[in-house]
């Protein structure tokens, strides 16, 4: 029997969004035993999906207006607030995408878990606190005593995914709904945490409904995989199948724009050196007086030249330093030592005053880029800003803008508008608009496609590689994503805890590993092993 | 956390320093004679010679600021013109009615304004907000005496249920008097902040609900009640707790109007008398005791954070 039944589910959208459903005549199965994905894009429905079976979704917005969802053959749709309280944590627990703010950040995690148990159940304290520091074993957390009266911020990342899968499972509930769980990890902690949902749902038995965006995380984890598009399932299979021979051709499209772990041959550059840096570093903290102090090496004895036409590749985890680098070269924060060469001058200790003459030189794209724009201004506002404050008229600044905008896909009205009127993958194109009209030689992309969907992703990856072409540019490319790499750098640079542990051509780098690290992360990949067709 | 604290006390050094400055250049700076000044429209040429050698006012000024500043190092905040007795003494004879004031004002209002905010955030949108909302605006709206005026009419003078003014000590005429007699000024008092803290509290736990920690507390099963009150209120309270600290700050500075209107012998009549008698040795001993008060409930406000926050460490 299956755990989990949705039946012709529709959810309505409340009036005046851009479609009249959320999730429109969805029907689904999640047997016991059995890991089934949901994946599709940002708007797809498919968090929707997951919190409608949680009953978490707000109904006032989010009204279900047919069908059934059934939990062990109860329809939960028709059961009350206290009953379905009573089955959430119990019967069904949820994962979430950040486990930073998912856990409450002034309890400890330890009583956050034993939360679970005083809901549910009646323990004493001690057997409470014996069965949370044996579901923290479970998840395999080091030091489980210990670790019990820490706070969230006291955990890495991948601790604190941990914790929340502990807490979901304690109870042992018989389905467990994973958000996007692994995505704000790092390749090797998300590599982790997938073997353990897996290892768990074997030993345990549970049916899991995994919802994400990834392909390769469907690839390592999925039984079967349900594709939504606009509220819909446009697929459903087992995931071999659909993996190997999509049948819909948005599922086509989806698995082809996935990009390769195989990197394309690429002719070396051979434009003029546009930036180099020697044993460039930087140290947060001080020695202290008595050299007590803590410090931390953000970044080490970094040496890197990216020449004009090429693009160079920092690929590391959180906290190897890939971002301390870019940072440092765009001096937005002092670098502690060494130096960052621009047109054969050292701009890694000059004043300020001298430094805003290259600072038109150097632009920069960030991740977010619902945070990078500034929402009062006009688009136009934003783009003609750099350039007029270094000494170019308005109408000429306009002119540019309005070519920019064609440059970057978007038609030149765009101006006009305001951030928030665009999706996230124009607002990106509206980002490198933006440092283009600076003029730029050296053009950094900080996560720049990390935050889009995978096919918004290829299109925005195109663009930067032709405004590369097109501008001759020397671009420093800055990700966590190995497949982002593969396709878009010339060279690529590995960085782990501030340090370059390998460095050289990436095709050869991928081909040929000489470092245990890369090899580890090459080998975390999700699904890098996976042929997609 | 005890260097912090350290380090905190001695930076308040140099802003004690500039407000002793400010208050000892009030008088100097002031047009005319300051002697003649403090002596008043109807003083004798004695009179202003006596305050003149009192003041210390023949020396050079640098000379009057250091011994000035070196008697204060003594707690030495001067001699009051007109009554004679110290500076010191005649705060310290005042301070307890102000104290207590201030103490069951904010303890009051903090009483009726956290429930009350957090039933406005949990009944967002709903006639409940609505109303606690408008009482906030009432509350900021009406002027203390206004509302103190009213409050004796209909508790004192029409019910005849409280004592119309005065005070009187809990430690030495009883519990029971001291409760009657303070609880109109303190009513009176409170509703101002009532409303500000109700306000604060209404706003930072609307957006501590939108976390997504509550809806994992919810995913767990958890009940309403117990998300709002083990999930969200302390996860509220470090703005509500600023709001109640400067709340404190400004009813010890501000119980002018109130000592005035329920006739309580305090540091706010204190300030009055001496403003209207010129007696300035008094009021620069009050605004410097008043801002050495501000500094260290600003302290306290500080370190409360650590309380209901484990991620500030100082």
């Amino acid at each position: 029997m299956s755990v989990l039944e949705i039946e012709n589910l529709s959810v309505s959208l409340p009036k005046g969004a851009d479609r009249k459903f959320a999730i429109e005549d969805i029907t689904l199965s999640v047997g016991r035993g059995e890991i089934v994905c949901v994946v599709g894009e940002s708007g797809s429905g498919k968090s929707v999906t997951a919190f409608s079976v949680m009953g978490l979704a707000d109904r006032r917005a989010l009204t279900p207006v047919a069908g059934e969802i059934r939990l062990e053959g109860e329809n939960l749709l028709e059961a009350s607030d206290a009953h379905l309280r009573s089955l959430r944590g119990e019967k069904m627990a949820m994962i979430f995408q950040e486990p930073m703010t998912a856990l409450n950040p002034v309890l400890r995690v330890g009583d956050q878990i034993a939360e679970m148990l005083e809901i549910h159940e009646t323990l004493s304290a001690s057997e409470r606190r014996a069965r949370v520091i044996a579901a923290m074993q479970d998840v395999r957390l080091p030091d489980p005593e210990k670790m019990y009266g820490s706070y969230p911020h006291q955990l890495s990342g991948g601790q604190r995914q941990r914790i929340m899968i502990a807490m979901a499972l304690v109870l042992e509930p018989v389905l467990l709904i994973a958000d996007e769980p692994t995505t704000a990890l790092d390749v090797t902690t998300q590599a982790q945490i997938l073997k353990l949902i897996k290892d768990i749902q074997t030993r345990k038995g549970m049916g899991v409904l995994f919802i994400t965006h990834d392909f390769g995380v469907v690839a390592e984890i999925a039984d079967r995989v349900a594709v939504m598009q606009n509220g819909r399932i446009v697929e459903q299979g087992e995931a071999g199948a659909v993996l190997g021979a999509p049948s819909h051709p948005y599922t086509q499209m989806l698995i082809g724009a996935v990009p390769s772990m195989t990197p394309p041959e690429r002719q070396p550059a051979t434009g003029k050196i546009a930036l180099e840096t020697r044993g460039l570093g930087k140290t947060y903290g001080s020695p202290g007086l008595f050299g007590t102090g803590r410090t931390v090496h953000a970044a080490q004895a970094v040496n890197l030249t990216v020449r004009r036409g090429e693009t160079l590749g920092i690929v590391g985890e959180s906290g190897s330093g890939k971002s301390t680098v870019a940072r440092c070269v765009m001096r937005l924060i002092d670098p502690t030592s060494g130096e960052i060469l621009i047109n054969d001058e050292n701009i890694a200790t000059m004043r300020e005053g001298r430094l805003r003459a290259h600072r038109r030189d150097i632009q920069i794209v960030f991740q977010d880029p619902y945070r990078s724009l500034n929402p009062r201004r006009t688009v136009g506002q934003s783009i003609v800003e750099g350039p007029m404050n270094f000494g170019i008229g308005r109408d000429e600044a306009r002119g540019r803008a309005e070519e920019l905008m064609r440059v970057v896909g978007l038609a030149p009205d765009a101006l006009e508008r305001f951030p928030h009127q665009f999706s996230g993958g124009q607002r990106q194109r509206i980002c490198i608009a933006r440092a283009l009209a600076m003029e730029p030689v050296i053009l950094i992309a900080d996560e720049a496609v990390s935050a889009l969907d995978v096919s918004v992703q290829a299109q925005v990856l195109d663009l930067l590689d032709d405004v590369r072409k097109r501008f001759d540019l020397a671009m420093l490319f800055i990700t966590h994503d190995l497949r982002v790499a593969a396709q878009i750098c010339d060279r690529i640079m590995v960085m782990n805890q501030g340090e370059v542990v390998e460095s050289g051509p990436t095709a050869a780098v991928y081909a040929n590993p000489q470092q245990d690290y890369t090899k580890a992360l090459l080998a975390a990949a999700p699904g890098h092993h996976a042929r997609f067709a | 956390m005890l260097r912090y604290v350290l380090l905190r006390i001695l930076s308040t050094i140099p802003v004690m320093v500039i407000v002793a400055l400010f208050v000892f250049l009030m008088l100097r700076l002031a047009p005319g004679d300051p002697a003649a000044v403090i002596a008043g429209d109807y003083a004798t040429a004695e009179d202003v010679a006596r305050i003149r050698e009192q003041l210390g006012l023949s020396d050079p000024i640098v000379v009057q600021f250091f011994r000035w500043v070196g008697s204060l190092m003594q707690g030495d905040l001067g001699i009051s013109i007109f009554s004679g007795k110290p500076v010191s003494e005649l705060i310290a004879q005042r301070i307890e009615p102000t104290l207590m004031l201030a103490l069951t004002t904010i303890t009051f209002a903090v009483l009726v304004a956290v429930p009350l905010g957090t039933l406005a955030a949990f009944k967002a949108g709903s006639w409940i907000d609505r109303f606690v909302m408008l009482f906030s605006v009432g509350g900021f709206s009406i002027p203390v005496f206004v509302l103190g005026y009213i409050l004796i009419y209909i508790f004192s003078m029409t019910l005849k249920i409280l004592p119309v003014q005065g005070y009187r000590s809990p430690f030495t005429d009883g519990l029971g008097p001291f409760l009657l007699h303070i609880a109109l000024p303190s009513v009176t008092l409170s509703v101002i902040f009532i409303a500000l803290i109700s306000r604060m509290t209404r706003a930072s736990v609307i957006e501590v609900l939108e976390e997504d920690y509550i809806r994992t507390a919810r995913a767990k099963g958890q009940s309403e009640y117990n998300i709002l009150i083990h999930h969200a209120l302390r996860n509220a309270a470090v703005p509500v707790v600023t709001v109640i600290g400067i709340g404190i700050a400004l009813l010890i500075g501000g119980v002018v109007v109130t000592e005035s209107v329920f006739n309580i012998p305090g540091l706010g009549r204190l300030v009055l008398d001496a403003v209207l008698a010129r007696d300035y040795p008094i009021i620069q001993g009050l605004i410097l005791f008043f801002s050495f008060i501000y500094i260290v409930i600003n302290l306290l406000i500080d370190l409360s954070y650590t309380l209901f926050d484990p991620r500030i460490r100082y």
